[in-house]
């Protein structure tokens, strides 16, 4: 017995590997071998790419988010701008049409005036001529009427009168007009 | 008589001989527990195979729930599975070999660390306690799938290159290469699965002997030394050393998984380098 554990203590050198520690050695590294080749390994590096994916297209929707934002800002500023221009354009418009309705309105001022005022003195005009024709016949008859008191004699006899009457105003008008022709030399 | 071999094979400290007083040093044979399946065959089975089948069920059970049913927005034990594989992929495969090699290389990487990382822990978690890379078998296999993986990369990417970057390095006066190259030669292909291999493996014999050692030390001041009188103080410093080394096994079994882990895509990444 004693000898028998004397031969195997002799026999044991840890340097030298028994068949069944490579065996057994051989299985265990083989089994766990395969699991991480076959199982493990995939299966993380699945993960780590769908994790991967997953953050970039995190990052992905938040740069499409921040470009739509920028997009609808610069629609909104262009709108902006654009109703300006709109608001501007409608009030120079405005002022423009409120200078030509002025001037229109003066111009037709201006032709209505000019209108009344020829319409008044034509008017004026007419009734002058009126004054003057019934101013004649009228004096025509009382100096007639003054003359036949004074001379005793009818000048009804219409020809012989109306000659008279026609030479008195002659003489009539031609003193006016010395009158007023020495009026104006005297005024020269 | 099978339920007890297997009870007794996975818990050796329990049924202790009743008074003895003989204080009994860890030995090279903690590694070499006696066999309880498949005695005779290529697959006999004993304590260590046993916890490295059981590490093995818990990676698969542990990464298989965690990547079973994965969100964009992880769960909290999702998270802790992500920050593994995450730590692996970022902080030793894309780092070194950048995003496109550390892709193409990254399940050996990752499943080095993290069968490496198993296997050390079980050297501090009870009732295993012993690491299922305390017996050369893992760490040799792993050291010669690495001296595949790294000549493979450097032979797929360019032969000659590899090779002549390799085996002679430029900038070297052509007369140097007597001595270079055979150098170059035995570190490349030779000390490297060397180095791997007894790293880790020594890290784990010689951190489970330490355990051993403080913590029987301490069970032998305390009580199996009948007329131990004031020596059984020694036991307050012993488990102390034990309860020390325990938490510094923790940082070696990470350290070394890290460790193996880098180096393997170090020497990818020196494959696959246009110029050392």
């Amino acid at each position: 017995m004693l000898r028998a554990a004397h031969a195997e203590e002799a026999a044991h050198n840890p340097l030298i590997p028994a068949l069944p520690d490579l065996l057994w050695g051989a299985v265990c590294f083989a089994i766990i071998l395969a699991l991480f080749w076959w199982k493990v390994l995939p299966a993380v590096k699945k993960l780590l790419d769908e994790r991967a994916a997953k953050i970039e297209g995190g990052i992905e929707r938040a740069e499409q988010a921040q470009r739509e934002a920028a997009a609808a800002l610069d629609k909104y500023n262009a709108q902006l701008a654009e109703a300006r221009a709109e608001a501007a354009r409608i009030r120079e418009q405005a002022r423009e049409d409120g200078k030509r309705i002025l001037v229109e309105m003066r111009e037709q001022a201006q032709a209505e005036a000019a209108r009344i005022t020829a319409h008044a003195q034509a008017q004026i005009e007419a009734e002058r001529q009126a004054a003057v024709t019934s101013l004649r016949s009228e004096v025509g008859s009382l100096a007639i009427d003054l003359a036949s008191g004074v001379v005793g004699e009818s000048l009804t006899d219409d020809r012989r009168a109306r000659a008279l009457v026609d030479r008195f105003l002659a003489e009539l008008e031609a003193e006016g007009d010395g009158a007023r022709t020495a009026g104006a030399r005297t005024r020269a | 008589m099978l339920e007890h071999d297997l009870l007794s094979a996975l818990f050796p400290a329990l049924p202790l001989a009743a008074g003895e007083a003989e204080f009994h040093a860890p030995s090279i044979e903690e590694f070499f527990p006696p066999v309880v399946l498949f005695e005779g065959t290529p697959f006999e089975l004993n304590r260590i195979m046993i916890i490295r089948l059981i590490v093995t069920f818990a990676i698969v059970l542990f990464f298989y729930l965690g990547t079973r049913r994965m969100r964009l927005v992880p769960t909290r034990f999702q998270s802790v599975v992500e920050l593994g594989l995450q730590f692996v992929r970022v902080n030793i495969a894309e780092d070194l070999l950048g995003k496109k090699d550390g892709q193409r290389f990254l399940p050996l990487i990752t499943t080095i660390f993290f069968l490496v990382l198993g296997m050390n822990i079980t050297g501090i978690i009870p009732p295993f306690n012993i690491a299922g890379t305390s017996v050369i078998g893992i760490p040799l296999l792993l050291a010669i799938v690495v001296w595949f993986a790294f000549v493979y990369a450097g032979l797929r990417k360019s032969p000659g290159k590899f090779l002549r970057n390799t085996l002679f390095p430029p900038g070297v006066p052509w007369y140097f290469y007597v001595i270079v190259t055979p150098i170059e030669f035995v570190s490349t292909f030779i000390l490297r699965p060397v180095t791997l291999t007894l790293r880790l493996t020594m890290n784990m014999i010689v951190g489970h002997l330490l355990l051993v050692l403080f913590f029987s030390a301490t069970s032998f001041f305390l009580y199996e030394w009948q007329d131990a009188g004031l020596m059984r103080l020694f036991s307050v410093g012993t488990f102390a050393f034990g309860f020390a080394f325990t938490l510094f096994e923790i940082f070696v079994a990470f350290l070394q998984a890290y460790v193996f882990a880098l180096l393997t895509a170090v020497y990818i990444q020196l494959s696959l380098a246009e110029e050392h």
